[in-house]
């Protein structure tokens, strides 16, 4: 009994995790196509989960499993995030994959599978445990792609996807045996404790850091390593896009925080350099590229490079307002993907697909409120004030010009500049073009009351920014702390 | 020089070369050998290492188990070097190229500097047991990633099973509880014919349906 209750601030893991295979064994017993019980079930979990996580949060900071484990603010602030972005993920992409067959048991096991490994990687403790959960949700993600089985080419940008994430797993695991090489531990405390107070050897240090960076870009997504995210993004049906689009990226930045920061923050002067050219070539390459794009996917695929670039900028400031700005970024850009990703399917139907720009001309005629939330969305996207997104650059790019990075603020402000033109360019087809099918639009209600929820809470985060903005600091500021 | 080094190094050769062959084999059936070569070679740095708990399980799980599905595969696949190997030669420039580039980096920041000066390697005495060590370490520093291992090796199942499972339509399979609950009216239909005819007709008197 006393050391079940120890185990307390991992109860939302284990809670997942039994949750996880008593649905795994019902769904084989539970009839029907639409898997409606097995659905409840996993939303039921992820509500379960977010009120144990509340729970725990009482606790403050607390090392479980000899410090393979850690719960703070922010693995409790970004856990509480990734089940609402699954949640809002499993609401949206319901009937667009029951269309398609392919809302299958499996699919839902493997979202939770996937949601614990996001688990394990926001509250990591060890370059061990970081690298299981990585695993574990790179694993399901690969899966999920390659679930539509009639499809080339979802199978083809799965098996791109598995072959890329795999070297960047190699990567990742080659930089971190280099850090065991240098400092003896993989443990997070203990390596940045022998960096600042002993004696490591510090080329060797750079060497694995050099790895380790190479491989968090391939997993973000950032220039040079994107190559795989517009063909995954394209490839896979939407649903799976919107889901690699979206929770996996605050797993992303936690993954960032733990290493670069908790783990390396010694090596700065190292590392901010590095991730200067990946963020400033990430904008590049992302806003350039995306306005070449005609289908929806694929540009959002670059917008989502060029958006990994801006959080880069967060992380690189160096500060802890630089490191809450990041992560209000990155939560920022999780609500805008889903909802961006939601338009697609929302008007998609049976043996079609509106992931061409051209299926959102006239959107106005057809449907007004919907053409309404994806001009709000779009403006988010863009940094149009007042939406949300104009805050969030606004605060990475104060944290940068804080920490005296002046010309990577401007080329960070040219560069989303030219990426305004793709997003205003889709408000323009919606607003100013003759649709070309009038065929009317079917939203089911909870897609249409989440869609409004989320286009709106894009506006309404915007005007009032503040609560938000000190959740992401504090959460920040305690974790980096008190470690 | 000591023969611990030479071991070392001619393992380490045989690795590497092992390795560059399995990329540039021509015959994949090569190509799954020279990986076998690779692994034996690698296990044979870690017993120099001394872990070998790990060298053992190297070779029978990964050479011994897993090597020989995937020769059973790579055999049963039909497999089109042509098209394979097409562009190879095209890309194999700058490919090369970019190999140099990161090796010559990888040398000048390591360098002369990491020469393992002030590291020594750690000894056991000849009792040292390391599969009682590995085993106490699993289950107690170690339980966390070891339960996730478990997760891990879940999603792959289900994720294999969700790839490869299909429900095909033209399967013969029983199903119990129909061919419990039918009827005698479902399959049997009783016809009165009349009996002064012929012999041939009384015996298919009674029809079954199915």
């Amino acid at each position: 009994m006393t050391y079940i209750s120890t185990l307390f601030p991992a109860y939302a893991e284990i809670f997942m995790l039994i949750m996880l295979s008593v649905i795994l064994v019902l769904d084989v017993v539970v009839p029907g196509k639409t898997r409606t019980m097995t659905y409840l079930l996993v939303q039921v979990t992820l509500l379960g989960c977010s009120l144990i996580t509340v729970a725990t949060h009482e606790y403050g900071v607390a090392h479980l499993f000899n410090n393979m484990f850690v719960d703070d603010l922010m693995s409790d602030v970004l856990k509480l995030l990734t089940y609402l972005s699954v949640s809002m993920m499993l609401v949206y992409s319901r009937s667009y994959l029951i269309t398609r067959g392919l809302f299958s048991g499996e699919f839902l096991s493997l979202v939770l599978l996937s949601t614990l490994g996001m688990m394990v990687m926001i509250s990591a403790s060890n370059f061990v445990t970081l690298y299981m959960g990585l695993e574990i949700l790179a694993l399901s993600l690969y899966a999920m792609v390659a679930l539509q089985r009639d499809s080339a080419t979802a199978t083809e940008s799965a098996m791109k996807y598995f072959i890329l994430g795999a070297m960047a797993s190699g990567f990742l695991l080659y930089g971190m045996s280099m850090i065991y090489g240098a400092t003896g531990s993989l443990d997070i405390q203990t390596i940045s404790n022998v960096i600042a107070h002993g004696t490591p050897n510090v080329s060797l240090l750079v060497f694995g850091l050099a790895f380790l960076v190479a491989g968090l870009a391939f997993k973000l997504g950032a220039v040079p390593f994107h190559m795989w995210v517009p063909d995954v993004y394209h490839g896979a049906p939407t649903a799976m896009t919107m889901f690699i689009g979206s929770a996996p990226k605050l797993a992303a930045f936690a993954f960032v925080m733990r290493i670069l920061v908790e783990t390396l923050q010694p090596m700065m002067i190292h590392w901010a350099g590095m991730l200067m050219v990946l963020a400033v070539l990430s904008m590049a390459v992302g806003n350039i590229t995306a306005i070449a794009q005609t289908n929806m996917k694929r540009m959002f695929a670059y917008s989502t490079i060029a958006h990994m670039g801006f959080m880069l900028i967060g992380v690189l400031s160096g500060s802890i307002e630089g490191y809450g700005a990041a992560m209000f970024y990155a939560v920022v850009y999780v609500l805008m993907s889903l909802g961006g990703f939601a338009m697609i399917m929302l008007l998609s139907r049976e043996g079609f697909e509106a992931d061409n720009i051209n299926d959102f001309k006239g959107l106005n005629q057809r449907s007004p409120w919907l053409a309404f939330m994806m001009m709000l969305l779009m403006f988010s996207m863009a940094g149009v004030p007042p939406t949300v997104g104009f805050y969030a650059k606004f605060s990475v790019l104060n944290a940068a010009v804080q920490a005296g990075h002046i010309p990577l603020v401007i080329m960070a402000v040219l560069f989303s500049l030219i990426g305004a033109f793709y997003y205003l360019r889709i408000v323009k087809l919606m607003y100013f073009d003759a649709p070309e099918s009038h065929d009317k639009i079917y939203v089911q209600p909870d897609s249409a009351l989440l869609i409004s929820i989320n286009g709106l809470a894009v506006l309404a985060l915007g005007i009032l920014p503040g609560a938000l903005m000190s959740v992401c600091a504090v959460a920040v500021q305690q974790s980096l702390l008190l470690h | 020089m000591n023969f611990e080094t030479i071991l070392f190094y001619l393992f380490a050769a045989v690795t590497v070369f092992a390795a560059l062959r399995v990329i540039t084999a021509r015959n994949p059936l090569h190509a799954v050998l020279f990986l076998v070569l690779a692994f034996v070679s690698s296990a044979g740095i870690w017993l120099l290492l001394e872990a070998e708990f790990l060298a053992i399980t190297l070779v029978l799980v990964y050479v011994g188990a897993v090597m020989v599905l995937f020769l059973f595969v790579v055999m049963m696949l039909d497999i089109n070097l042509e098209q394979l190997r097409k562009g190879f030669w095209q890309w194999l420039p700058v490919g090369a190229m970019l190999a140099a580039l990161i090796v010559v980096q990888m040398v000048y920041v390591l360098g002369d500097k990491t020469t393992g000066a002030g590291m020594t390697a750690v000894r056991h005495a000849a009792d040292y047991d390391n599969t009682k060590e590995l085993g106490r370490l699993i289950y107690t520093d170690y339980v966390y990633p070891f339960e996730l291992a478990a997760v891990l090796l879940l999603v792959a199942m289900v994720a294999a099973i969700a790839l490869t499972f299909r429900r095909r339509r033209d399967t013969k399979t029983q199903d119990i509880s129909k061919q419990v609950s039918v009827k005698r009216n479902d399959r049997v239909r009783i016809v009165s014919v009349p009996s002064v005819k012929k012999q041939e007709a009384t015996e298919s008197s009674a029809h079954v349906a199915e």
